[in-house]
């Protein structure tokens, strides 16, 4: 054969593997609402950019007939390109392909790219669309997926991994997303899930459908295991470029600064909260005005509202934003929002991006349920991860800061380098019933009309403890600071901790409470 | 935001919304050792006795089946059986009431 007509042969291979399934099977999946494999990967990435790897490797099955089938790709499309210009290394499922089910080399392919990724300091992005393990293979399925679980953690925190669920990831499949930093979820599209509802059915009796089960809603307000929801496979793309402009691309690496660029609006103190520390505002309108361009991406938006967590933008520089949420139950702290808080606070702190913590909190969510769902090991991760982050840590006390939420939500004493307060801070180891109820029970038990005594205590105590000054006197705050010049401050504070030094004690790897 | 309600933090009322779980959150009770409940969905195989018979702590009152296994539920208490509310072959669900128990 002459060169021309190898280098022919070789274009129509080509062509033939990226029909993928077929066109049969293109059309299906376009019915269902999902894009082909390969249109994924060029919307998610910059026109032009991607560079396949292994377009030719084959499964090795001989067993089950599979010695008689060709699967293109063997399912899974594999390479590297760019997003903004940023290198980056992708995976993408490809359903059209035998169910996008994953055997050992399809395995092996994505295997690559992870190890490709981290030497090459460029963040890994896996698009699932998959059945789950190809049966025929056996236990060389399992093998696939051992291995790539074992490289999501050994590559924690080394380059950030990112999982777009845009079709089935059941069974052991969901692992690899849960070991990831973000997962991206499309209403309607995703499902992930242990155990289907056939088998629960069968099982267990309990009667549930897959949308409810495993569906994407489910996973971002019940279960937390998401991190986005986009409406369509568009949105989910130009969701996670988005948050890709907020990291670095690796550990060691500090995240793009930009032109740094003033909020939108004027920040206001009387138009955001009202005066009365016991009636609500939604801390995301204080964050807006806060921060560069008003522009605030929310991690988990619908998962534990109570506490707000995100990325923005102060002077330019990428930040991590941890807010009490006084309008949804009331800014507690419980179960779900101290998992939530302390999972973004390490993320940060893995990749060099520093903090800022807004303070309103009354306190941890009482409950006996509360209790038995363990708020005790469950709070304790946020302040561990607090004061584990050794990122520039800045915090704002706004309002409340009453006892142990005053020191979880990064306190002085969980070593934030700036903490200013507002006037209106009242930093104080309970709030003023809480204290009446307890330091001073004798005196208005015994006293001629204890209700109006209850109330005198209440009052006496509100002025003497709920304030910032009695915490700036001990230097436990290092300012009281007018709210109109909240951004100045922060953003002097936050260019001088540019290059904060901070080491951890010498040890193998800590023990945090899971 | 939706319409506020009240949420009591230390003896302090805060106008907040509250969300679906702690509005449909139930008050503990305390457990009722008389009231004998299925800790798992499953079916019924075996019940061992009847209305009136006189039981002793660890007497073995029903089979259970869930998950492929069997599973055998024992008396909590010295005492009598009261009621049964089910019968063989049913389908239950967690914390579903099976037998009622009186104390010695």
């Amino acid at each position: 054969m002459s060169i021309e007509g190898k280098v022919k042969n070789l274009l129509n291979k080509n062509a033939e593997i990226k029909s993928g399934g077929g066109e049969k099977a293109v059309a299906k999946q376009k019915a269902q609402g999902k894009l082909f494999a390969r249109d994924r990967i060029d919307a998610l990435l910059d026109k032009g950019s991607f560079e396949e790897i292994d377009l030719f490797v084959e499964h090795d099955c001989q067993e089950f007939g599979m010695e008689k089938k060709v699967l293109n790709s063997d399912g899974v499309i594999t390479g590297f390109g760019r997003i903004n210009g940023r290198r980056v290394c992708v995976f993408a499922q490809d359903f059209t392909v035998a169910g996008g089910s994953l055997g050992i080399m399809h395995a092996r392919k994505i295997t690559k790219m992870m190890d490709l990724a981290a030497r090459m300091d460029a963040p890994l992005i896996g698009i699932n669309d998959s059945g789950g393990a190809r049966i025929q293979e056996g236990v060389n399925s399992l093998a696939g997926y051992g291995e790539i679980f074992f490289r999501n953690t050994r590559y924690s925190g080394v380059i950030p991994q990112i999982s777009v669920i845009i079709g089935p990831c059941a069974g052991g499949a969901v692992y690899s997303p849960a070991l990831t930093d973000f997962v991206f979820t499309v209403d309607g599209i995703s499902k992930m899930f242990i155990t289907g509802p056939e088998v629960i059915k069968t099982v267990l009796g309990e009667e549930i459908t897959m949308e409810e089960l495993g569906g994407a809603r489910t996973h971002c307000t019940v279960t937390g295991n998401a991190h986005f929801i986009a409406k369509d496979e568009k949105e989910c793309f130009e969701q996670i470029r988005k948050l890709h402009s907020f990291l670095p691309s690796s550990f060691n690496k500090k995240s793009i600064r930009k032109k740094p660029k003033e909020p939108l609006n004027s920040f206001d103190i009387e138009k955001v909260m009202p005066s009365d520390p016991k009636k609500p505002f939604d801390v995301k309108e204080l964050i807006k005005s806060l921060v560069d361009s008003s522009d605030f991406l929310e991690v988990q938006e619908h998962f534990a509202p109570n506490v707000v967590v995100g990325f923005a933008r102060l002077y330019g520089q990428s930040i991590g934003i941890v807010a009490n949420q006084p309008a949804y139950m009331a800014g507690v702290l419980d179960v779900n929002s101290s998992d939530k808080a302390a999972r973004f606070v390490r993320f940060c702190d893995a990749f060099d991006i520093p903090l800022l913590t807004l303070v309103d909190i009354p306190g941890y969510l009482p409950g006996v349920d509360q209790e038995y769902a363990g708020v005790i090991r469950h709070g304790a991760k946020l302040l561990y991860a607090y004061s584990e982050a050794t990122v520039p840590k800045l915090t704002l006390i706004l309002r409340k800061a009453y006892g142990g939420g005053y020191i979880a939500m990064c306190s002085r004493h969980l070593g934030a380098d700036f903490v200013y307060a507002w006037p209106t801070a009242e930093i104080a180891v309970m709030g003023p019933e809480g204290a009446a109820n307890i330091i001073f029970r004798a005196e208005i038990s015994a006293a001629a009309d204890p209700e109006l005594a209850r109330r005198e205590k209440v009052n006496e105590y509100t002025e003497k403890f709920c304030n910032p000054y009695v915490a700036a006197s001990m230097g436990h705050i290092d300012g009281v600071i007018d709210p109109a010049e909240t951004r100045k401050k922060l953003v002097r504070a936050l260019n001088f901790a540019r290059n904060k030094k901070d080491e951890l004690p010498k040890k193998k790897h800590s023990n945090i409470p899971l | 935001m939706t319409e506020k309600s009240i949420l009591n933090v230390d003896y302090t009322q805060y106008e907040t919304t509250l969300s679906p779980a702690f509005l449909n959150r139930k008050n503990y009770q305390a457990p009722d050792p008389t009231m004998v409940k299925a800790m798992i969905p499953s079916v019924v195989v075996d019940i061992f006795v009847k209305p009136g018979d006189k039981v002793k702590k660890d007497d073995k009152l029903l089979t259970m089946e869930a998950m492929k296994m069997k599973n055998d539920t024992f008396s909590p208490l010295d005492g009598k059986v009261e009621s049964i509310t089910v019968k063989k072959g049913d389908r239950v669900a967690k914390g579903q009431l099976l037998i009622r128990l009186k104390h010695a």
